[in-house]
């Protein structure tokens, strides 16, 4: 047996007093979150490379002229850290209170996307929303792109790029871009265009991380106004192979829509416009609702389960009287859960005594 | 697959043939992508110039269906320029010196003849991949989809032998596998020649335990596939139990697969649409659909993972165990009195030892990766880390065959088929969720510019695309994805059967079909 070096460099450092231990190539942040600080941010995504646009979660350090972003700084041996003086809390209520004056509202339905709560949740826990600013708004909403599975609603944009980071960094797509400076910034794409003439492959990852809904889910906000609270189940996409974790938004009894798990194995938080947008097949009018027989005319009518299971039964008890066994054969389902699979293949086993059972990974 | 997903972002040279990964596994690709950001080398082979071809660090752009002679040549090359892996070869493989030998013969020239792919690209591509110290090999159905499927996947597994590129982080042989739970449904034995777990129903000890089991003496001979049942209906085979598969639109051959379905005394369908083969049926029963049903998935990673339900199945909707449950105690068979898919699942891990290890309550969490083989073991991200399930990992002296129909005069150009990102196998989900159309309203085949102006065809319009099987009308799409020659269309939609034109042969070992390449004819409507 080879032993593997999985001892990783650690070192101490203070954090608010206590003394902690890091992992070289840590940021600040990072040990802090470890440490449950709950220091805010906005342009921070653990997924993506630190930005340090933000500057919402400055810290002080010993020795340091001035509070330092601590997403983008590396700890140290040694480094004395404060990640909430009065000073710094006070710093950030003042930059959220600049922030949230430039929107045109905080208050957006959770529907919106995964991240959409996260600066309206910090201007509440701030308590900035006092409108101290009241600002022209930056980014304008561009209402043309008339797709359907993403507002771009640019009035709530406040240029933390963690849409354009993740379309890079996570996605590989490079759709969408920054265009401008300073309070001209706005989010854009390649010739200003739509999303469908660009690069996107309506994959959702930039309305996921948007943390003020400035982008948003369509299909997801047509239940808006549906009663109810929204609830969160724990499954895995119905399509590809690659079983990506998701939470399914429930409104009742109604499944309105689709979050990526940020801590799915396969997919870490990522998703493709299947596996974020194509869920409603799922509460379709074409669904079939009731069992079908085939009547002596000929045509499938509505059955009751008991009558269905009967007609099913029979014939394949007939089948094996007349022709024997090997006369039936059964096909199992790679959509179908495993308990699905496992059951016909018991039931052509235990059943007929063969081994006439496939699945259709032939085709 | 014989790595982890994760793996996808380690590798140093990464080599994709036969999978269109951006369109078809688009998560798993945003992986490969890292490890482009990160500098890892793309090799690319695949007939179409397909989204990750235009990302690559190296296109071989082969002719439908000569991977063979591809990766013979490359494995020549490997060889000739000693980059074999003499230890690696020593301890874990047998029959390498044969292959060393045949190998001899394959040059990259003569590769360059069949393939159409220039022969200093082949030695390029081969060195990167024979350099590498962390090279892996990504595939999908373009490998599979042959009458050589078999062949194409030994000779993959030939230049991962010789070069050691598995077993370690970053490298291995990897299938990608196309439905959420097609890794499962063989786990769980829905196969002619296996148990729940692979294991070989002609073992008579195998035999002997599910006997005992299930309490039925089982054969000891090899069931037939679906394909040869296919070919049986109306004769030999007279009733079917189909579940959830679009079996008409999917299966190549449409007019074969009708009469054959049209030709059983009795056919059952459980299905959540009444889909082309459910109007076949003399029973369709409705199963529970995603986020309707609890159970178990296994996706290509062998990841055993939780599905939950989340809503109330629609109308009188069962989930799928449920109904062939209740099918089975009609017949009077034993062993079916199961409460929830929790029961089934746990015989289903008791029955199979690469599940041994697991059960409903311990795969909550989705950790484990089988095989695991009893409840102390942590799963098996990493395949073949120490050994091959058989002890030695077998070099396979494989030899290039034609495609099963090759162009002629009648039918002078190739059709490949596959799919598309917007839509997913026969649409019956994706064609139901709104905005789609908005992306993908119809099919189209896809055909060089400058072969559509030679074949008298205009960009937007109808054509007829035929082969020896049948014809269709589609509209065409001028678009230099496609080489000249070569054309393209995915399966997807019903109004464009394409599979009325493909079947023209099946690969002898797993009779998978040629869906993949298909000699037709095209010409204006
Ligand atoms: S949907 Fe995906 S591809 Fe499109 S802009 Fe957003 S992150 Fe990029
Ligand atoms: S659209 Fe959202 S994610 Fe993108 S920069 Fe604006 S606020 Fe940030
Ligand atoms: S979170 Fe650190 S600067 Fe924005």
């Amino acid at each position: 047996m080879n032993r593997i070096q999985t001892e990783k460099e650690r070192s101490t450092m203070t954090l608010d007093g206590k003394e902690v231990t890091f992992t070289k190539g840590e940021t600040i942040y990072e040990v802090a979150d470890r440490h449950r600080k709950n220091i805010p941010s906005l342009c921070y995504d653990p997924r993506l490379d630190p930005f340090g646009g933000c500057r919402l979660c400055v810290v002080e350090i010993d020795g340091a002229r001035n509070p330092v972003a601590s997403c983008t700084t590396k700890a140290t041996p040694g480094m004395v850290v404060r990640t909430a003086t009065e000073k710094i809390e006070k710093y950030r209520k003042t930059l959220l209170e600049m922030v949230a004056s430039e929107n045109r509202e905080l208050d957006v339905d959770p529907l919106r996307g995964y991240a959409s709560q996260e600066l309206k949740t910090l201007v509440g826990r701030y308590g900035a929303g006092t409108g101290r600013f009241m600002g022209a708004q930056s980014g304008t909403s561009n209402m043309d792109d008339t797709n359907p599975f993403i507002l771009r609603d640019y009035d709530l944009c406040i240029s933390c790029y963690r849409c354009v980071r993740v379309c890079a960094e996570q996605e590989g797509d490079y759709a969408i871009s920054i265009m401008n400076r300073g309070f001209e910034t706005q989010i854009t794409t390649e010739f200003n265009g739509t999303l469908k003439d660009s690069a996107c492959t309506f994959c959702g990852q930039c309305v996921q991380t948007c943390p003020t809904g400035a982008l948003a889910d369509k299909k997801a906000m047509r239940a808006i106004d549906l009663p109810g609270e929204i609830e969160k189940t724990r499954s895995i996409c119905p399509y590809c192979g690659v079983g990506c974790s998701v939470d399914i938004l429930t409104k009742g009894d109604k499944l309105v829509g689709i979050h990526p798990a940020m801590d799915g194995p396969a997919n870490e938080g990522a998703l493709c416009i299947k596996g974020q947008f194509a869920f409603d097949f799922v509460q379709h009018p074409d669904r079939l609702t009731t069992p079908l027989v085939r009547g002596d005319a000929g045509e499938l009518h509505e059955a009751s389960w008991d009558e269905a299971l009967d007609r099913a039964a029979e014939g394949f008890r007939k089948a094996a009287e007349k022709h024997g066994r090997h006369s039936i054969y059964g096909v199992a389902s790679g959509r179908a859960p495993s308990e699905a699979a496992y059951l016909m293949q018991k039931f052509i086993r235990a059943g007929f005594g063969t081994n006439y059972i496939d699945n259709c990974s032939r085709a | 697959m014989s790595n982890p997903l994760v793996d996808m972002e380690k590798p140093d040279v990464i080599f994709c043939i036969g999978t269109n990964m951006t369109e078809c596994h688009p998560v798993a690709a945003t992986r490969l992508k890292k490890a482009i950001a990160r500098g890892a080398k793309l090799i690319v082979a695949d007939p179409r110039r397909i989204e990750l071809a235009d990302i690559s660090d190296l296109y071989l752009p082969l002719r439908v269906g000569s991977d063979v002679v591809l990766l013979l040549a490359m494995a020549h090359v490997i060889a000739r320029e000693g980059l074999i892996d003499r230890e690696f070869i020593e301890h874990r493989t047998t029959k390498g010196d044969a292959f060393l030998e045949h190998v001899v013969e394959f040059t990259p020239k003569w590769a360059e003849e069949i393939t159409g792919v220039p022969a200093k690209d082949i030695e390029t591509a081969a060195i990167w991949y024979g350099m590498a110290d962390k090279a892996a090999i990504y595939y999908t159905l373009g490998i599979t989809e042959h009458i050589c499927g078999v062949d194409n996947v030994q000779s993959l597994c030939n230049l991962v032998l010789m070069t050691g590129n598995i077993g370690r982080e970053g490298t291995g042989i990897n299938p990608m596998r196309g439905q959420n739970n097609i890794q499962g449904v063989g786990d769980s034995g829905a196969l002619p020649n296996s148990y729940p777990g692979f294991q070989a129903v002609t073992d008579p000890e195998n035999q002997a335990k599910f006997t005992e089991l299930y309490g039925t003496e089982i054969d000891l001979e090899n069931g037939i596939t679906k394909v040869t049942a296919l070919d049986f209906c109306g004769d030999q085979i007279r009733a079917m139990l189909i579940d959830g598969e679009n079996t008409l639109l999917s299966d190549p051959d449409r007019m074969h697969c009708e009469h054959a379905l049209k030709s059983l005394d009795h056919l059952v369908v459980i299905d959540i649409f009444l889909t082309d083969t459910a109007q076949l049926a003399d029973v369709v029963l409705p199963a529970t659909a995603f986020g309707e049903t609890d159970g178990v998935c296994t996706n290509t990673e062998r990841r055993v993972q939780r599905v939950r339900a989340a809503v109330s199945p629609m109308g009188e909707a069962k989930p799928d165990w449920w109904i062939v449950c209740q099918l089975a105690k009609c017949l009077g068979f034993q062993g079916f009195d199961f409460a929830s898919p929790k029961e089934v699942f746990n015989e289903l891990c008791r029955v199979s030892p690469i599940y041994a290890g697991l059960d409903w309550d311990r795969i909550d969490k989705s950790e484990y990766q089988w095989p695991v083989p009893d409840k102390a073991h942590a799963g098996t991200p990493r395949l073949h880390e120490v050994e091959f399930v058989n002890g030695r990992g077998i070099f396979s002296i494989v030899r290039y065959r034609d495609p099963a129909e090759t162009v002629s005069e009648e039918f002078p150009v190739w059709l490949t088929t596959g799919r598309r990102l917007q839509s997913y196998h026969t649409r019956t989900q994706t064609g139901r969720a709104q905005g789609i159309d908005y992306l993908l309203s119809e099919e189209a085949l896809e055909v060089h510019p400058d072969d559509v102006e030679a074949w008298g065809l205009s960009n937007g319009e109808w054509c007829q695309m035929s082969s020896a099987r049948g014809s269709v009308k589609i509209r065409v799409k001028a678009t230099k994805r496609s080489p000249r020659g070569t054309v393209f269309a995915s399966f997807s939609f019903s109004d464009v059967p394409v599979n009325i034109l493909t079947g023209s042969g099946y690969d002898p070992i797993t009779q998978t079909a040629e869906l993949k390449v298909c000699p037709v004819r095209v010409e204006l409507a």
